[in-house]
């Protein structure tokens, strides 16, 4: 069954992707097929299997507590769009 | 179950549980080497590409930071599991430098565990969900044109902090609860010293769910999320505003709606804060850059063997072991640096002193400076309260200053005064005292001197005593001591004035 136009344009907002009407018409087929594929691993039985989140068998990889010196503040507004001041400038957020 | 009908009779329970973050007080970020000590830094000057979020960047734990949390996790009584791991919680912010934020979902640091507290219901236990670590967002603040358009301003710094929240269930019942768990945890963690748990500084900060239900029923009301929040006392007015508004809605037969509202300190209300309509999508997924966290019984025990001793357990002992009364013994422990300030002062007070009543007394006039007049000064000015490390103010020199007071060096009036000079200078008791002529005048003759001027100068108050007022007294000997500045003992004077007046 593939994914309703409601669901693409939902995970479209999350993403923060604008999406026109022919790119969902044409994403509900694609990312169906995708999770299509995903189904064919639910076949198999993982009763009792441990879920993995972790394809190597590490633990602990720790720092110690020891501050380094930071990025310059021109390195650190290189990107940004826009600054005002030592800050950078974004569009009004609404909380 | 039954739909309970409502009516202006109905009662209800309040239910609150409380969400707190907690800075941990480390040098470096949580998951870069970048300083953690934001607060007052130039914006952005405390930034590298990985709490920057650049692509392709990779964390790695700081391990005071892992550590502090099992260590408040062993404070307030949780169990640590043997393995914990970090997820990542997607949304989209612009104060969420990646995208995502690094926290822990399923696998916190610390389960369960809880305070005891006592407020307006009695003594009752707050249990605790789960304390888990995650990193801290940037800061945004917003800005305004001269033609009105808002816009923000992004400053970086505070990005990547390590952060703890701690979470309890929800089994607070009052404001008034809130508050005195609020105190209490805030005490425990400065206590550790795994954070500043400033709410002014942002260090601490506090959201509350809070709800209703008719009294005696088992399921939970709709709840409400109230932030914004920067104080203790905003924290409990924005609760009692919030109970008392969805009180007003369920007495008029109204149903409260799930939403999250921030408290105006202004005004003392809570008001919506409409977000968009679609509920929050975390979809929370294990952190791949991460491997999980495995903490050996052995590592847990020898952190607790590191934990000091807990303001509740020091209360207890201060009462037991120096007589103190539990409302003395509370306010000198409540901070670890009160609490050590008396024991070295009490210590040192009773340096050659065998009897026990002598001890008993030296150690309560030492409680009663440290928890009166020094607590006084150290609030004064600026409104703010200094520590003991702030302060020029020494146990020694509470020591001396109860030493100079029992042996009847100084009078009680003048060792307040040489208190307030040792404050301002920094200059021991036995140094102000002599360089300033302080010694109690214990010369009868002067006193007896003294007393015959204030006779002779006051025929009213005289006559008055002599008439069949004996408390004029009062004010005679009140003379005699202002002559005298409060250097003399004011039964020797009282003694001298008899035996001119009743002669
Ligand atoms: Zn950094």
């Amino acid at each position: 069954m593939p994914l309703t136009a409601e669901e693409v344009r939902h995970i479209a907002r999350l993403a923060r992707l604008g999406v026109t009407d022919a790119e969902v018409a044409r994403l509900r087929e694609q990312l169906s097929t995708i999770l299509e594929h995903f189904e064919v691993l639910n076949a198999i039985d993982t009763e009792g299997v441990p879920p993995t989140t972790q394809s190597f068998d590490l633990a602990n990889i720790e720092r110690d507590d020891v501050s380094r010196p930071s990025a310059t503040h021109a390195d650190v507004l290189a990107n940004a769009p826009r600054t005002e001041g030592s800050y950078i400038r974004v569009r009004r957020v609404l909380e | 179950m039954e739909r309970m009908t409502t009516t202006a009779t109905t009662k209800y329970e309040v239910v609150v549980g409380l969400e707190v973050h907690v800075q941990i007080k480390t040098q470096s970020k949580m998951f870069c080497g970048c300083s953690s000590a934001y607060f007052d830094a130039e914006p952005n000057s405390h930034v590298c590409p990985v709490c920057m979020g650049m692509p392709g960047m990779l964390p790695v734990i700081n391990r005071r930071a892992v550590e502090a949390t099992v260590l408040t996790g062993l404070a307030l009584g949780c169990t640590i599991p043997p393995r914990s791991k970090f997820d990542r919680k997607n949304y989209p912010y612009p104060d969420l430098m990646k995208g995502y934020q690094i926290s822990q979902y399923d696998q916190p640091l610390c389960l369960g565990g809880g305070l005891q507290v006592e407020a307006d219901l009695g003594a009752r236990f707050i249990r605790l969900e789960r304390i888990h670590l995650e990193e801290d967002t940037a800061r945004l603040l917003h800005r305004e044109e001269a033609h009105g358009e808002g816009y923000s301003l992004l400053d970086v710094n505070r990005s990547g902090v390590p952060l703890m929240e701690i979470v309890s269930q929800p089994d607070i019942r009052s404001a008034a609860e809130a508050g005195v768990y609020l105190r209490m945890l805030r005490q425990t963690l400065r206590y550790i010293e795994v954070s500043d748990a400033d709410m002014e500084k942002g260090s601490f900060r506090c959201d509350a769910n809070v709800s209703l239900r008719p009294v005696g029923q088992e399921e939970y009301g709709t709840k409400v999320e109230v932030k914004n929040m920067n104080s203790f006392r905003a924290v409990q007015r924005a609760i009692e505003t919030e109970i008392d508004r969805q009180t007003a809605i369920l007495h008029a037969g109204g149903r409260i709606e799930q939403e999250t509202r921030g408290y105006i300190d202004a005004t003392g209300e809570t008001a919506s804060q409409r977000s968009k309509e679609q509920a929050h999508d975390y979809r929370y997924f294990p952190e791949p850059d991460l491997p999980p966290i495995a903490i050996a019984a052995e590592h847990v025990e020898a952190l607790r063997a590191t934990l000091p001793e807990l303001p509740d357990a020091r209360r207890a002992r201060l009462e037991a072991q120096y007589s103190l009364a539990f409302a003395d013994a509370h306010l000198l422990t409540e901070t670890r640096t009160e609490a050590e300030a008396f024991e070295e002062a009490a210590v040192l007070v009773n340096v050659g002193i065998t009897d026990a009543a002598a001890q008993q007394a030296r150690t309560r006039a030492v409680a009663h400076w440290v928890i009166g007049d020094v607590a006084r000064l150290r609030r004064a000015e600026g409104g703010g309260e200094r520590d003991w490390s702030e302060i020029a103010l020494t146990p020694s020199h509470i020591a001396e200053l109860v030493t100079l007071t029992e042996s009847g060096t100084i009078t009680g009036t003048t060792a307040k005064e040489v208190l307030d000079i040792v404050f301002a200078t920094g200059q021991s008791p036995v140094a102000i005292v002599a360089e300033r002529g302080l010694g109690q005048v214990r010369d009868d003759a002067e006193i007896d001197r003294v007393a015959s001027e204030v006779i002779a100068a006051n025929p009213k108050a005289v006559s008055d005593y002599q008439g069949g007022k004996p408390s004029a007294i009062q004010f005679l000997v009140g003379q005699v001591m202002r002559q005298l500045r409060g250097r003399a003992d004011a039964n020797t004077a009282a003694e001298a004035l008899r035996r001119h007046l009743d002669g």
